[in-house]
């Protein structure tokens, strides 16, 4: 799934419904009649194939590449000259001493976390919010959450940019306005700090409505009786969120913080088209840093290298949750 | 329960300026695309516009390019989408219908995929296209964008295929039917929602793509439209006018499309992202 809309995860309202809940009413197929799914041999193989095919080649090439690559010297000489220089474990070795990589990894993992915690965390409320709204006023929040999500990416970071510009920018007249005179004329992309401000800003404002949508749809889901027995036991607001709210949103929590540490992880057009990665390289994180010692520096071995050692951060983060999925995935099939 | 209208009141306010919050940079982009300059450059922000003009759009319209461009991303999105759901239907059906050794595997390696993190392989997919000579071609991007999008278009057919009872398609072969005539004629139909609704965020995710036709196709007549309005806003950083109308104009489709579709990205989130 790519950057931006690969966070949109339609699928059929009933498949939607979460199987921890065995809910009323799935249109899930009555156990077949044995047999007749096991048909001829080859052909499961078959209609597989074409799929396979294509993400072997077209996903598998690039990964077997990339990890060649990163044991080559290739700049632009070698590049232009169509030279294949091996240099052993050299681009590893010098990635992972030199301070650069570790200072990058290191805003990578802060950036990821500061971001998906803010946004599961207002995520979560927004969409608790919703379940308590009228229909009116549901509509109304829902239309302006869906308006952020189908933004582009590319056109959001735009619309930012207009937002935060130094002159004439409204946030900047507002913050003068309140009284905050200094700002007035103040270049968000200036420095490291307010830059980074402005991109969380805009991601947590894009990825805020999958969550929050998401979850007022599956807390309808949540069986009316369930309230009704805390409420006997004498459950209070806060009791009855801890005790059948959240334990029912728990799968689809780990799910969606999963799912958000990987987008936000790999967001590259946010990061790149709000300043790309400036000022002074600051505010790279490791697809836009690769991106740039790779191909904007042309050190394409070298960037190689990082894309890979990129992969094995976003793994490292996303493994507690990989080995869940797994083991699941065991149970059922 | 009853509440009070005082207990009500907090949720609506809240609810209504969370409205303001997430509405309002697409109100700015429509507002400011629309406004006169000396309304856009201006010490005191125009709030509510009194007067509207075109020429912002003219301007956009005008820029290089921009028909092309548009032709290139339509290209590239309806091909990619086309083939991935041809591609996908085969294996959805597949995995759904059929019992088989190794389906899990499949499973897990679609699941895998979609995970896949295409922003940090550009530099290797750039490699491999240039070695095919194929850079600036609308080619490999179409290839690409189908691929990006397989993976999540099968998890999300397959959930959508397993969702028609099977005992349509077998009273259709106790009928008389074959196997492939029972699906063409039966379960086609019934899929209809789901190609639609797959297709569509496929369109979306590849209409959007970024970093790698930034770095596959240099050529300003090969790109598609995120790059024209990513290099619309470094040429044009001051005119903001023209600039929303650019970002306008690239994401009215999108968000068009969007409200169409959020009733069904709802709640598919467990069956089609995340598990199988």
């Amino acid at each position: 799934m790519s950057v931006a809309t690969e966070r949109q995860d339609p699928g059929p309202a009933a498949a939607g419904v979460r199987r921890s809940g065995e809910p009323p009413g799935t249109r899930r197929p009555a156990p077949g009649t044995p047999g007749r799914g096991r048909l001829t041999g080859a052909a499961p193989y078959l209609l597989l194939l074409p799929a396979l095919v294509a993400t072997v080649l077209l996903l598998g090439w690039p990964l077997v590449k990339d990890g060649l690559l990163s044991f080559q010297n290739l700049n632009m000489r070698q590049l232009i000259q169509h030279l294949t220089e091996w240099n052993g474990v050299d681009n590893y070795r010098e990635t992972l001493t030199s301070e650069d990589f570790w200072r990058v990894t290191l805003r990578s993992v802060i950036f990821t976390a500061v971001n998906v915690v803010l946004i599961m965390l207002l995520g979560t409320l927004v969409g608790l919010l919703l379940a308590r709204l009228g229909s009116t006023m549901r509509l109304l929040l829902s239309v302006g959450l869906v308006l952020a999500w189908a933004m582009p990416p590319i056109a959001g970071t735009t619309v930012f940019q207009w937002l935060f510009a130094a002159r004439f920018g409204v946030v900047n007249w507002v913050l003068d306005a309140l009284g905050w005179h200094s700002m007035a004329h103040y270049n968000w992309t200036g420095s490291q700090f307010s830059t980074f401000f402005i991109i969380t800003l805009l991601i947590v404002w894009q990825s805020i409505p999958f969550v929050a949508i998401n979850l007022y749809a599956a807390t309808t889901t949540i069986p009316g009786e369930l309230y009704e027995a805390a409420a006997l036991d004498g459950a209070g607001t806060w009791k009855s969120f801890t005790s059948v709210t959240f334990p029912f949103l728990k799968p689809f929590l780990l799910a969606t913080t999963f799912l958000e540490v990987i987008w936000v992880f790999k967001a590259f057009t946010q990061v790149f088209a709000i300043n790309e990665g400036g000022p002074d390289r600051l505010t790279e994180t490791l697809p836009v840093y690769a991106f740039i010692e790779g191909v904007g520096n042309q050190h394409y071995g070298m960037g190689a290298a990082i894309s890979l050692l990129t992969i094995a951060v976003l793994l490292a983060l996303t493994s507690y949750y990989l080995r869940i999925v797994l083991r699941q995935e065991e149970d059922e099939l | 329960m009853k509440r009070s209208p005082l207990a009500r009141l907090w949720p609506n306010a809240t609810a209504v300026v969370l409205f303001i919050g997430f509405a309002f940079p697409v109100y700015w982009m429509f507002t400011t695309a629309f406004k006169p300059t000396s309304d856009v450059i201006t010490e005191d922000p125009v709030w509510f516009p009194t007067s509207a003009t075109l020429d912002h759009f003219q301007k956009a319209l005008d820029a290089e390019n921009f028909w092309t461009l548009v032709g290139n991303s339509l290209t590239v999105t309806l091909s990619a989408v086309a083939l991935s759901l041809v591609i996908a239907l085969l294996a959805a059906f597949s995995l759904a219908r059929m019992r088989f050794k190794g389906r899990r595997g499949f499973l897990v390696t679609f699941m895998i995929a979609q995970m896949a993190p295409w922003e940090v392989l550009v530099i290797a997919i750039y490699m491999l296209v240039r070695d095919g000579d194929m850079l600036n071609s609308l080619i490999p991007l179409t290839l690409f964008y189908m691929v990006m999008v397989l993976p999540f278009t099968i998890l999300t057919l397959r959930a959508y295929v397993a969702a028609i009872p099977k005992e349509l398609e077998e009273s259709a072969m106790v009928d008389g039917c074959t196997r492939p005539q029972a699906f063409v004629r039966v379960i086609f139909p019934l899929l209809a929602p789901g190609l639609m609704a797959t297709s569509l965020f496929g369109f979306i995710t590849a209409w959007n793509e970024f970093p790698l036709v930034l770095i596959l196709n240099k050529d300003p007549a090969a790109q598609t439209l995120p790059l024209w309005l990513s290099s619309f806003q470094t040429a044009f950083g001051d005119d903001w006018g023209a600039t929303m109308a650019a970002a306008s104009l690239f994401a009215i489709p999108i968000l068009v499309l969007f409200l169409f579709l959020q009733r069904k990205a709802v709640g598919g989130l467990t069956s089609g992202a995340v598990k199988g």
